[in-house]
């Protein structure tokens, strides 16, 4: 525990170099991870049992799922579609003929005692991600294969001191297995590679990238090399630039991908600078702990024997459909957010805030419709989101709609109300008291743009306090007191530009 | 007054038909015949009642004229089909009491065309066997005998004792290597290996899945072609199935074979090969010969190495087939100290020393490090084996060949070298490499007084032509013995 | 390649089958025998040959996306040799 607090401490100075300083100089990561994304269907890979969390114990289980004798596999058409969707969005290579191989190990948990997957021939080839970072620069992840393969089943070991219970509901659902390249350099980067893939995923409908539930998984590759090494690698492809790697497995959070890599990356370099060797092996990740230890359970009997399933034939797919699906895509995050800068002249930050979920995007565009962008932005991704994420809602679901939205910003623009006020009028319409205009109207909200009104209350104020009029003339910024004590008066109503104007001219500002 | 247990399945059929008897007749005097059979130890399970039931149902359906193809025929099942609510074992202790809750296909196309059910019969465990000693439940003896007792061989020697012995009409096997020929060959009877995709997988427990191929056993060629036009059929279960219309096989048999090409392959002719087995051959050239076949020579020069292929693809497959059987969810369980011990200890006791042979060979051949030289190679290997066959049937229609080296064998002469019982399946294993349709009939008996086989082998999806040549020789050999009754 | 019986332990050990020290040495005799046979294979030329792993020429076909079965736990458990609250029970899994 405290050595893990201490490696935590001593990376977060560093992450803005990328390197890790060491006892004997400084050393750099290089990470490559493997996500494991559910595939969003209604049936399982091979069978006809329904997906999904939540059920009954072995209640979505056929006798395939539960390798019954001489149960066979059938593949699921959908589950094919969604990783060529996939593979397609990741602009990757779609291998018109693939193949299902068998990997070999005994687990409880694994009925069939292998499990199907794509070992030599994935479906989805070669592809890449562009990542931003938090500064809004941006890096490519290569990807280096998308295959398909059968989720395992649930092993519980909470529900008896003596034994593991097994729920095969999960057993044989779809998923893809997105391997990455060894492009990320730092444990931010591939918190951002995930969140990017994550939301492609979602914008493509082939994974719902609910992390919690385990729908998105990461396997992660952790090496480390000294400075330069990884650009070597890059520049010869050959891995001997850089050190052994170890993986963690089953990473189910941005927090813990960070914490892990983090831990793993210094539990490494404190070997390697005590003259030890790292051994390549699986690690799970202690999210109690902030650690990683060795799963040697695993390690033990490390031969799969991976052979071609001789229940299943070669999967070939039709270029014709393989065309209608890239036909059907949707617009990707990328593709949206260089779109809704020129369109609507947004900034890189403001499109990219709105393109991580689709459904925010969406709304905008329909609030945004000839209306100022940068305001309808800052309305939905700052006081809307901020409600919604409160309340656990998403966009899709909001209680105010693009409509509404439309309205308030409407009535910003056309000087009806200041942005003070719409605040207020934000929050009536949040608690369900009905449209703007009619909170508006309602509550007597109207901007106050009538100079003889104004005028009435700056005399008076001018007239009751002649040394702060006085005062403005050598110091013009002391202005903002008047404009302060004008909104009060007028319950915030006063228009802004209104009373300033009104007021530089009676203090002799001109 | 016609024993009803020496009808052939067409004869009884026809019987049923023209209400000669019903079918709870014919069925309460198999049900009889197998009772009084148990020396044979073909029959693992039977079902009485539930036969009983299902002819009275017959009886009825065929009262209300829905009878079907198969309506009343009482049939044995080897205990590799799974059926539902009904035992079944693969004759390993590793299942257990296991009681499938679901039917197989090829059964299920049995009872739709109105099949009896008379039990489970014997069979090498997991089907991995020549001779049926492998079986949890011993030996099959074969109906014919001489001064010992003999194999009906196997792994089918419960289907083939039963219909040889007259205890059914016919039977489901399966056949991955030789499965249904070799016993087929051994008792006098006919057995069809259908091409590779015929007859659903689902439901048969697997041993070999990209070999293992059901067909029935019967007594002529036309039953076994009845029942196959039963068994056959695509299913949408089965991913290996093949998308192709069953034609009524038995229209193929009495067809004349005049002007058919017959190819002999020369590398059959091995070395020891008995002389009455030669002359057998011969007899079935001349046959052909007779009936207007032209003969042809043909080469398939991979022919020696199709047995050491099927020796690494089969273990393989089956090393990773019978993973699930590891007594968590079903079957044998032997509990360890742990999971591991728990795991060793149920498969150990479980699986019989053959089925352990071979899932140890099958591990080790695709373990890391040997995967190419030994694996990959057979896949190489069983590519050259089917290019032989595709470059021979561009010039022959079907092949003739013994069926197997020899005749049936006494239980436990080979039991001791593994070697020796894997060159039982030398002439019938290439078909299976290939996926191709291989049926073996009766071509006569030996000095002895056994009988022998001989084998066609035909052309993808081609049955029908070997259903032709099949009923062509059945009539020149006019094949009439019986083993006499001794048990 | 003759086996040892320190490879047939650790062969038997990934196919999960306890078999007893004294059966190592025969059982290495054995399968070596067989392997030896096995190695005839070599003399085939091989070279350019496509593996074959099916005898069937169509392509993998595919079921549509419909929940077909399931629902039924007691069918799945029908011959479990411990079960528990619909849960299969398995010798405790340390990890």
């Amino acid at each position: 525990m405290r050595g893990a607090r201490r490696y935590l401490h001593s990376m977060s100075e560093t992450t803005n170099t990328k390197l890790i300083r060491g006892r004997t100089g400084d050393w750099e990561i290089v990470l490559g991870l493997e996500v494991h994304a559910q595939v969003a269907s209604n049936a399982k890979l091979f069978s006809g049992a329904a997906v999904g969390a939540g059920a009954e114990p072995n209640s979505q289980v056929s006798l395939v799922d539960a390798a019954m004798p001489g149960m066979l596999p059938v593949i699921n058409r959908r589950c094919v579609e969604q990783a060529v969707r996939t593979g397609l969005g990741l602009k990757a290579q779609i291998n018109l003929k693939s193949r299902f191989d068998r990997k070999n190990y005994f687990y409880p948990d694994l009925p069939q005692g292998y499990q199907i997957s794509q070992f030599k021939d994935p479906v989805v080839g070669e592809g890449e991600v562009i990542v931003e970072r938090d500064d809004g620069s941006t890096f490519v992840v290569g990807i280096e294969r998308l295959h398909l393969e059968q989720d395992a089943g649930k092993s519980l070991h909470d529900q008896d001191p003596n034994a593991t219970y097994v729920d095969l509901n999960r057993a044989g659902t779809a998923l893809m297995e997105i391997v990455s390249k060894p492009h990320m350099r730092s444990s931010e980067e591939a918190a951002a590679y995930v969140k990017k893939l994550r939301t492609i995923l979602i914008y493509l409908g082939t994974c719902d990238g609910d992390m919690e539930k385990g729908n998105l998984r990461a396997d992660v590759n952790v090496s480390v090399c000294r400075p330069g090494g990884h650009d070597r690698f890059r520049e010869t492809g050959s891995f001997s630039h850089l050190g052994t790697r170890c993986e963690i497995k089953n990473v189910n959070s941005f927090r813990y991908i960070q914490q892990a890599i983090e831990y793993e990356a210094r539990r490494q370099i404190e070997i390697l600078e005590d003259g030890g060797s790292i051994n390549q092996e699986t690690r799970l990740f202690d999210p109690g702990k902030g650690e990683t230890r060795s799963m040697r359970s695993k390690e033990e009997a490390h031969d799969y024997r991976y052979f071609p399933d001789p229940d299943l034939l070669p999967l070939e797919l039709d270029p014709a459909w393989v065309k209608a699906i890239e036909d059907s895509l949707p617009e990707l995050p990328d593709a949206k957010k260089a779109r809704l800068q020129s369109q609507y002249g947004l900034s890189a930050y403001d499109a990219g805030v709105l393109i991580i979920e689709q459904d925010k995007a969406d709304f905008y565009e329909l609030a945004a419709r000839g209306r100022d962008a940068k305001l309808t932005s800052n309305w939905v991704t700052n006081e809307l989101a901020a409600k919604l994420s409160a309340s656990h809602q998403d966009f899709a679901d909001s209680p105010i709609g693009p409509g509404a939205i439309a309205e308030l910003v409407t009535l910003i623009e056309q000087g009806v109300i200041s942005s003070k006020i719409a605040k207020d009028v934000f929050e009536r319409m949040w608690a369900g008291e009905g449209a703007p205009g009619d909170i508006v109207e309602k509550q007597g909200l109207t901007q106050m743009s009538d100079t003889g009104e104004l005028e009435a209350i700056i005399d008076k104020l001018i007239a009751e306090n002649p040394g702060q009029a006085a005062a403005v003339k050598d110091k013009p910024q002391a202005i903002g007191w008047f404009v302060g004590q004008v909104m009060k008066a007028t319950g915030g109503k006063g228009n802004p530009g209104v009373v300033n104007g009104l007021l530089r001219g009676k203090l002799g500002l001109g | 007054m016609t024993v009803l247990t020496d009808l052939t399945l067409k004869a009884a059929l026809d019987g049923l038909a023209s209400k000669s008897f019903s079918a709870e007749e014919l069925t309460r005097a198999h049900v009889a015949a197998v009772e009084a059979a148990r020396p044979l130890n073909a029959f693992i399970l039977e079902t009485p009642d539930k036969a009983v039931d299902m002819a009275k149902a017959s009886d009825a359906r065929r009262a209300r004229g829905e009878a079907g193809r198969l309506d009343g025929a009482p049939l044995g099942i080897k205990d590799l089909f799974c059926t539902e609510g009904v035992r079944t074992t693969a004759c390993s202790k590793i299942l257990g009491d296991f009681k499938p809750t679901y039917e197989s296909t090829v059964t299920a196309n049995l009872w739709r065309d109105g099949a009896v059910m008379l039990g489970k019969l014997n069979l090498d465990e997991f089907a991995m066997g020549s001779s049926n000693e492998t079986s949890a439940f011993g030996p099959v003896v074969n109906p014919w005998k001489i001064d010992r007792e003999l194999t009906p061989g196997g792994s089918s020697g419960g289907s083939a004792a039963a219909v040889a012995a007259g205890l059914c009409l016919g039977a489901t096997a399966t056949d991955t290597g030789g499965s249904i020929r070799q016993p087929a060959s051994f008792t006098g009877t006919v057995g069809i290996k259908p091409t590779y995709g015929r007859c659903s997988r689902w439901g048969i427990v697997a041993f070999a899945s990209s070999l293992d191929q059901a067909g029935p056993i019967a007594r002529t060629v036309e039953d076994a072609a009845i029942l196959m036009t039963s068994m056959a059929g695509h299913d949408v279960k089965d991913s290996t199935s093949l998308d192709v219309e069953v034609p009524d096989f038995s229209q193929f048999v009495g067809k004349s074979v005049k002007g058919l090409r017959i190819g002999i392959p020369k590398q059959y002719r091995v070395d020891g090969m008995p002389a009455e087995i030669e002359k057998l051959w011969e007899q079935g050239i001349a046959w052909l010969k007779e009936a207007g076949c032209e003969i042809v020579e043909v080469s398939l020069p991979h022919t020696k190495y199709a047995l050491p292929a099927y020796y690494i693809i089969a273990p393989a497959e089956a090393s990773s087939n019978l993973a699930r059987y590891d007594g968590m969810r079903y079957g044998l369980r032997v509990e360890g100290a742990n999971l591991t011990e728990t795991y060793e200890n149920s498969r150990a006791a479980g699986f019989g020393e053959e089925v352990k042979r071979r899932i140890l060979i099958g591990t080790y051949v695709l373990s890391a490090g040997y995967y190419d030289a030994y694996y990959l190679k057979a896949l190489k290997v069983r590519r050259r084996i089917a290019d032989d066959f595709d470059q021979a049937f561009g010039k022959v229609d079907a092949l003739l060949t013994p069926t197997a080296p020899s005749a049936a064998f006494g239980l436990g002469e080979n039991a001791d070298d593994p070697l020796a019982m894997y060159l039982n399946d030398i002439f019938t294993v290439t078909v299976n490499l290939a996926g191709l349709p291989g049926m073996s009939l009766p071509g006569g008996l030996d000095a002895q007084g056994l009988p022998l086989g001989l084998q066609l082998i035909g052309r993808p999806l081609d049955e029908g032509t070997l259903f032709s040549l099949g009923g062509a020789i059945e009539k020149a050999a006019d094949f009439q013995a019986k083993p006499a009754k001794w048990w | 390649m003759a086996i040892d019986a320190a490879t047939v332990r650790k062969v038997a050990r990934l196919a999960r089958i306890a078999e007893p020290e004294d059966r190592l040495e025969p059982l290495a005799r054995e399968i070596s025998g067989i392997l030896a046979w096995i190695e005839q294979l070599e003399e085939v030329d091989t070279d350019g040959v496509e593996p074959m792993t099916t005898s069937v020429a169509a392509t993998l076909p595919m079921r549509e996306d419909v929940v077909t079965e399931g629902g039924d736990p007691a069918k799945v458990l029908a011959n479990a040799p411990k079960a528990a609250k619909d849960f299969f029970v398995v010798p405790k899994v340390v990890e």
